[in-house]
């Protein structure tokens, strides 16, 4: 080996290190910002002491129940869950070689959906009932889609095909339960359709919480080996990737990421989907996407909602504008995939 | 680096579903020297090779490396022994030649390791054995299928394992870039001394570059051995259901085997 080469290696590899931590610097300062703004900007605006005084505990007439009360949790939420949906959407994406893959797309976030609905609207139970709901029907849809997918090894496009049919049965589970249960109001039907984020307190946010911080670190054990994935099966286990248990670990915490999150918000249309694909064209291929997909999935939430709220003459919840952002990407994808097999 | 592991097959059986596709195969890869494969289509050429390196659980009979069972082995521990080429890996969209290189090194790394220098020299010599250093930046997608393959291969090497199984190198590749892609393995079995066990659909290729050929007919082994022994009218009639003449190759003295056909023969040779 030249020392030539080496040289050009070890700069190529810093150059692209570099980079990385660079976009990942601005994803952090830009939702950090978008946070700020969130807490301080609404019907009142409270400049950032005021804001400060209130998440520090102080009492502050006005602020500390439109910012302690309404934008905190509300903000925190929007966090938690982006973060979630950024990170679960990148791993099926990852695991599976197709950005179709996303659990929005092939139903597993449906049926967390339609689980919390039912348990919050017919059973009537409470926070952790619910979330427990939300991840037996999520896995227990993953593993049908993945039985009814598998011949001679999971292909991608059936895998996607049978779950968009899937999420559309489950979809229309949803509409049925809201409409039995005689509460066929906007919030309930926005939220467990669409995603929103009205009416957001601390009780929503704690077992998103506990989900990132008992899923997520076991997520990020498991990145090296989800980009070792992306190689094809034979070449990663050739690399001594271990296949099977690679996919079971990243597939129970992902969709635990998921089904908390959508337990507490609704599937927030197209999060998962666009979370990763962004976070790829920004970073860079060649390392992990988990990292910056959740952060990018934070930024779209945050800002979704942020625009849902005062952009427009009137509110809409956050899931109507991170649908309109993300259906003409499905829409090209869908065209895509027609003539290449697609691939992050 | 000494090359002295064995790597064999005993009573090997092994298939997909419910069909067999090799049955209970004896074979022996000798240490340190290239190895080539050859068989009529789908008669299991590729499934042995990934038997041979765990990809496939042998339905009975073993794989040892060394006499321990390779579907046993810890993965990442075989890994950095024994290395796999497939025939159509992956390469993720976008990625740069020196990140998909680097990803050999994945068997030497553990969860949370950095990247260490020793993966930088690794990954620089085997840009520099391949001859890919000037794509070092590129992205894989713009490659030509030569350079790709070259690119397959140098990442097959950062993984610098002392076996290296390749299915098909050559497939799909023209016939300068074919030789260029065999001489490279032949510099790495001469200079690295690592024993190289290849799938070749060219039979005369196989004669000229490989030191062993092996001929699967049946699910079995038909014979093994230098080419002058194995490549022979008799087995090409046995295993590809051709006739043939084989004459000495006048560049490498190794046999080269020419077809006979229905057509386009002179009436002396029939």
């Amino acid at each position: 080996m030249s020392t030539t080469t080496l040289e050009a290696v070890t700069r190529g590899r810093v150059r692209r290190s570099r980079r990385r931590q660079a976009v990942l610097t601005a994803f952090c300062v830009a939702a950090a910002t978008m946070v700020v703004v969130s807490l301080m900007a609404g019907r009142t605006f409270y400049p950032p002491g005021d804001v400060l005084r209130v998440v520090l505990g102080e009492t502050v007439p006005g602020a500390s129940f439109a910012v302690g009360e309404l934008r905190l949790p509300r903000t925190v939420l929007a966090l938690l869950t982006g973060v979630c949906f950024g990170m679960g959407g990148v791993t099926f994406q990852t695991m599976m070689r197709n950005p179709l893959a996303s659990p929005d797309i092939i139903g597993i976030s449906s049926a967390a959906s339609a689980a919390a609905a039912f348990a919050i609207i017919v059973l009537g139970l409470g926070e952790a009932g619910v979330s427990v709901f939300a991840i037996v029907a999520a896995l227990g849809v993953a593993v049908v889609i993945y039985v009814l997918s598998f011949k001679d090894g999971v292909a991608g496009t059936r895998l996607v095909l049978i779950g968009i049919g899937i999420a559309a049965m489950l979809h229309s589970a949803t509409s049925y339960i809201l409409n039995q249960a005689g509460q066929w109001d906007l919030q309930a039907a926005t939220r467990w359709l669409n995603g929103s984020l009205n009416g957001s307190t601390w009780d929503e946010s704690v077992p998103v919480l506990i989900a990132l911080v008992v899923f997520g670190p076991v997520l990020l054990g498991q990145a090296r080996g989800l980009t070792m994935l992306q190689l094809g099966d034979d070449t990663a286990a050739a690399l001594g990737t271990r296949l099977e248990l690679t996919r079971l670990v990243s597939i129970v915490s992902a969709v635990g990421l998921i089904a908390f999150a959508t337990s507490a918000t609704g599937p927030i249309a197209f999060v998962a989907f666009l979370a990763g694909p962004i976070a790829a064209r920004l970073v860079g291929p060649g390392g992990s996407l988990l990292v910056p997909s959740g952060l990018v999935g934070a930024l779209l939430v945050l800002v979704a909602d942020f625009l849902g709220q005062f952009a427009f003459g009137t509110r809409f919840p956050v899931g109507v504008i991170t649908g309109v952002l993300g259906a003409p990407y499905l829409i090209y994808l869908l065209v895509r995939s027609n003539r290449a097999g697609g691939s992050l | 680096m000494t090359t002295d592991h064995r790597l064999t097959a005993e009573k090997l059986t092994v298939g997909y579903g419910e069909r067999v596709v090799i049955e209970s195969l004896d074979l022996l890869v000798p240490p340190g020297r290239i190895t080539a494969i050859v068989g009529a289509n789908a008669c299991g050429k590729s499934t042995l090779l990934r038997a041979m390196s765990r990809l496939l659980a042998p339905r009975t009979g073993h794989v040892l490396l060394d006499g321990r069972e390779v579907h046993r082995m810890p993965a990442k521990e075989l890994a950095r022994t024994l290395g796999l080429l497939p025939q159509s890996p992956i390469a993720p969209e976008g990625i740069t030649v020196a990140d998909l290189v680097g990803r050999g090194r994945h068997p030497h790394q553990r969860i949370l390791s950095r990247w260490s220098s020793d993966d930088d020299r690794a990954v620089a010599a085997a840009l520099d054995a391949t001859h890919t250093v000037d794509l070092a930046d590129r992205s894989v997608d713009e490659l030509s299928g030569g350079q790709r393959q070259r690119v397959w291969i140098a990442m097959a090497l950062a993984q610098q394992t002392e076996l290296l199984l390749l299915d098909e190198p050559t497939t799909f590749l023209d016939v300068s870039h074919q030789v260029e892609v065999l001489d490279l393995l032949t510099d790495l079995n001469t200079d690295r001394g690592t024993t190289i066990v290849m799938v070749l659909h060219d039979l005369n290729m196989a004669a000229r570059y490989a030191d062993h050929l092996i001929a699967l007919a049946g699910g079995g082994l038909h014979a093994a051995g230098a080419p002058a022994e194995v490549l022979t009218e008799d087995c090409v009639r046995a295993v590809f259901g051709l006739d043939s003449q084989v004459i000495p190759d006048p560049i490498s003295g190794k046999p080269l085997m020419l077809p006979i056909g229905r057509h386009h023969v002179r009436s002396a040779v029939r």
